[in-house]
């Protein structure tokens, strides 16, 4: 596992960009989840509903769709952040043992 | 009132320093750096001072030290820091000492860089050599056994085998001269791989194609000593015959800079030779690595103590430097030398004057003196690492006049605030507050790290800006309800929908009205209300109209506060005429008319709006209280100054918005425009007054002090100001007054950039999270997740680099701008200079700068 593949500002950049978008995206995803209003209009929906019913499960599963897309992304960035801080470390050790 | 409200008290000292203790003194002096020095014979040139002698010396060091520095990072060996303290400025006679050393130093390092050129040269020639002979070896190889024997040649010239096709050609040549005692002349050598080419070109010309070049090339690039490059080279190997070829060949040869070696024609000379420089190069490999180890060895003790030496050597040259400032007495025992100080420091300063005497033995201590000066004393605020980035901020308009109201403590604050309430959002001034903070938390590694890029040490020299303009941009983030243009809704909205399912399905656009049931009438309890968020139809215009009502108001009270500090400055400065037509008439014109309407915006704020349970009602009481009825501020502060009064376009209103206000209104302003004219005129007016009644007394005390004989001279100078010319005081009177009056207009209405900028950074995060984010967040299935996260980079990329740095750059220049000319031109002058001490660390600072 001695492979480095970015350099120390790569790896740096995607330390800050991985921590920023965990919390970022989880708390998005908290907010989906509890159907935030504020979120409304970041919603897959379809021009024309045929009734408010239809609407409203439209919401709603936009809704949990959303809250576990937002999920997806920010567990992509703990991969991100797990796999760039090896690196940051990497370059760090690699730097020091110089 | 603490220092930094005022500058420092100054004082300007004489001091007597005795020859032997001078250097001592002046050397404490350096390390405390409280102390600027006047040069004292400023018409003397450098080459003139006492001192150059010394000087000349620190700055032949200075150089040797740089040469040995220079060694030191060509090798890449680690030059150690100082640990810990400085080391003192060394005892004029350890120069000689430093100077030997660095003599010593100097001539080993040249030697041996000599001898290992040398040996280089050497080296280089005997690897060309065994590469020619390599090479050559070659050459030779193909035609069995040499070409130097007629009997090989003859079996050349019948060989028919086609891969000799080389073999042919340079037979057939020779074939052409038809001479029995032909000679095959040869030269070999080594020449640069680019020049090949043309050399080829050039021999073909010169010599009509009666010679013979064959070349190959050298693999491994060789070392030029002289420069040290990596080059790559080619040996040659040229047949002619004759003389006059022979003088042709080398003299181009010569041209091209080739080296010719020297190639033994039979092949076991040649082999003999060979091996004889193998031997050779073998020896000089060994004496090669020892003499870079020892060079080694000597450039490694002299990194351990490159920095130290450094520092001495600067700290003598500072010091001589300074000497040279003084004056000789005419005993040529003492050095008399004339300084600024902060009065509160004399006591310091005397006690490094003590030690210094001390220090050098001298029995006679240094006599400091105080003297009386009409000269305008050097402007210093003592700052600490918080407040001098503030302070920078001063400075950078202007050094304030000396003792003058120093704008800086109140920047602090109003800086970071001001900037906020243009970059209000709640997710970006996190953002800036982490990196601020980060710099802040992790100052000393980042101190000690001494990065030289110029843009991170702006930010590390502003960092507590960066980190209080962070947070102040989250507080206004939370009353804007912005981040990264979304609203939190922490308490709850105050709205509630009304409408009734069929409604809602119906219609695209619906109305919340406030005054109905819609709004509970009580306000949401923080900042604006989240429900804001949502209303895309009208969010722009509500907004706009609440921040430009809050930047007028910010901005007339900062401006306020500007003048109100300008009275703090006429009594300063005993300035009592100032007071009476300055101030007051100042503050009364900005007061009546700009502070008048932010008045009218909070009546207008409190008068208007819904009555609870009547929503509705047409009742004239009640409506005249409604927004319907709510004037616009603008038009009504217009109509203020142009004594015009409209008649209200709806009936049913009020024409005012209280009782009394037209008659009210109209004596404002021209109470307002009576403090033109006092402006304008009072101050020149009081000057001629006090002229004529001094011009009216000045014979009596002319007189009483020619019987006095003594008294008189008192008086004449403590008058500075009077003398000038009036008419240059009604000028400069009346400048500064068109100023004032247009400027408040102006400055009132700059204010509004506070809204503008706010405006652009909501609408900007707006656009950035509807165009980028958004699209990650319109899928249907979880493949949106991996979008979202590719989105999200693009996305906050785009919020670090557009809407945080260039959006975060704009709102402090505005700021500045804000602070510079709104409201430091109120009261503050800038016409100081700075106070700049005799200071070891500063020296070493900005020469270890210029250095890197």
């Amino acid at each position: 596992m001695a492979c480095k593949i970015c350099g120390p500002k790569l790896s740096l950049c995607g330390l800050v960009l991985s921590v920023w978008g965990i919390i970022q995206l989880t708390l998005m995803g908290v907010f989906y989840y509890i159907k935030a209003v504020a979120l409304l209009e970041d919603l897959p929906l379809e021009e024309h509903h045929s009734s408010m019913e239809s609407f409203i499960t439209n919401v709603e599963t936009g809704y949990t769709q959303n809250a576990y897309n937002c999920w997806i992304a920010a567990l992509l960035y703990v991969i991100t952040l797990v796999v760039s801080g090896h690196q940051f470390w990497m370059n760090n050790r690699s730097s020091v043992s110089m | 009132m603490g220092s930094l409200f005022r500058s420092e008290e100054m004082t300007l000292c004489q001091l007597f320093l005795q020859s032997e203790a001078a250097y001592a003194c002046v050397s404490e002096l350096g390390e405390l750096g409280l102390v600027q020095f006047r040069d004292l014979n400023p018409d003397v040139n450098a080459f003139q001072r006492k001192f150059v002698n010394e000087v000349r010396r620190c700055d032949e060091m200075e150089r040797k030290l740089r040469y040995l520095e220079k060694e030191i990072r060509r090798d890449g060996i680690p030059m150690l820091e100082i640990p810990g303290e400085c080391p003192e400025a060394p005892q004029p006679r350890e120069m000689i000492d430093l100077e030997a050393t660095f003599e010593k130093l100097e001539n080993e390092l040249r030697e041996v860089n000599q001898n290992a050129e040398a040996l280089k040269r050497n080296y280089l020639e005997l690897t060309e050599l065994k590469h020619i002979l390599r090479k050559t070896q070659v050459f030779f190889d193909e035609h069995e056994g040499g070409a130097n024997t007629t009997e090989s040649m003859t079996r050349a010239l019948i060989s028919d085998d086609p891969n000799r096709h080389i073999g042919h050609v340079q037979l057939g040549l020779r074939d052409k001269q038809e001479s029995l005692e032909f000679l095959p002349c040869f030269v070999a050598g080594v020449i640069l791989r680019e020049r090949i080419p043309a050399f080829e070109r050039m021999l073909w010309r010169a010599c009509r194609g009666n010679v013979f070049l064959r070349q190959a090339e050298i693999d491994t690039p060789l070392e030029d000593p002289s420069s040290s490059d990596q080059v790559y080279k080619s040996v040659f190997i040229i047949f002619f015959q004759g003389d006059q070829l022979k003088t042709r060949v080398k003299k181009i040869c010569e041209g091209f800079r080739a080296t010719l070696y020297p190639c033994p024609e039979a092949p076991a000379d040649r082999r003999e030779m060979a091996m004889g420089v193998m031997t050779r190069i073998e020896d000089l490999n060994t004496v090669l690595g020892q003499t870079q180890d020892h060079r080694h060895r000597v450039l490694v003790a002299a990194a351990k103590n490159i920095k130290n030496w450094f520092v001495k050597v600067r700290k003598i040259k500072a010091i001589y430097h300074t000497l040279n400032l003084f004056n000789l007495d005419v005993t040529q025992k003492c050095l008399i030398a004339e300084c600024w100080v902060p009065a509160l420091d004399l006591e310091t300063i005397q006690l490094a004057l003590r030690r210094g005497t001390e220090r050098s033995g001298s029995s006679v201590p240094p006599i400091l003196n105080r003297m009386e000066t009409l000269e305008d004393p050097p402007t210093y605020n003592r700052t600490n690492k918080f407040t001098s980035a503030f302070q920078n901020l001063i400075y950078a308009y202007g050094v304030a006049t000396y003792r003058e109201v120093n704008p800086a403590p109140y920047t602090i604050i109003t800086f970071p605030f001001l900037f906020a309430v243009m970059f209000g959002d709640l997710g970006h001034g996190a953002l800036m507050a982490i990196f601020g903070f980060w710099m802040c938390y992790k100052e000393k590694p980042l101190q000690a790290k001494k990065i030289d890029s110029e843009i991170w040490n702006i930010f590390f020299g502003g960092r507590y800006i960066i980190l209080l303009m962070g947070l102040f941009s989250m507080y206004t983030g939370l009353i804007y309800n912005d981040i990264f243009s979304k609203s939190l809704n922490i308490f709850g909205s105050s709205w509630r929908n009304n409408y009734n399912q069929s409604t809602l399905e119906s219609n695209k656009l619906l109305q919340l009205n406030p005054d109905s049931e819609d709004y509970i009438q009580t306000p949401y309890p923080f900042g604006i209300d989240p429900v804001w968020q949502l209303a895309e139809a009208n969010k722009i215009i509500f907004m706009n109209a609440y921040k430009m009502k809050i930047s007028i108001i910010i901005g007339v009270f900062h401006m306020l506060f500007g003048v109100c500090m300008s009275l703090w400055n006429h009594l300063y400065f005993k300035r009592r005429i100032s007071v009476y037509v300055e101030f007051i008439p100042q503050i009364l014109f900005l007061t009546l008319l700009f502070f008048y309407m932010v008045l009218l915006m909070f009546i207008k704020w409190t008068t208007y709006g819904s009555t609870p349970p009547f929503y509705g009602s047409d009742d004239p009481e009640i409506v005249k209280t409604s927004a319907y009825c709510a004037p616009s501020i603008l038009i009504t502060f217009i109509n203020m100054m142009l004594f015009k009064h409209d008649a209200n376009t709806r009936p049913v209103c009020d024409d005012t918005m209280y009782a009394g206000q037209m008659g009210i209104q109209k004596f404002f302003v021209i109470l307002a425009l009576m403090c033109v004219p006092v402006m304008l005129f009072g101050k020149p007016y009081f000057i001629m007054k006090e002229q004529k009644q001094r011009a009216r007394q000045g014979h009596q005390p002319v007189e009483g002090a020619a019987e006095n004989g003594n008294a008189g001279g008192a008086a004449a100078p403590a008058a500075h100001h009077h003398d000038e010319d009036i008419t240059e005081v009604f000028i400069h009177q009346g400048i500064h007054t068109i100023e004032y009056v247009l400027g408040s207009v102006s400055h009132t209405a700059s204010y509004l950039r506070l809204w503008a900028l706010s405006l652009a950074h909501a609408q900007l995060a707006e656009v950035a999270w509807n165009m980028l984010l958004r699209k990650g967040l319109m899928s249907t299935d979880f493949q949106g997740g991996i979008f979202l996260y590719i989105v999200f980079a693009g996305w906050a990329a785009i919020s670090v680099s557009i809407l945080v740095l260039m959006e975060g750059l704009s709102a402090f220049l505005h700021t500045l701008r804000l602070h510079w000319v709104e409201f430091q031109s109120k009261f503050y002058q800038g016409e100081g200079y700075l106070f700049q001490p005799f200071s070891f660390e500063v020296i070493l600072d900005s020469a270890g700068q210029t250095e890197e």
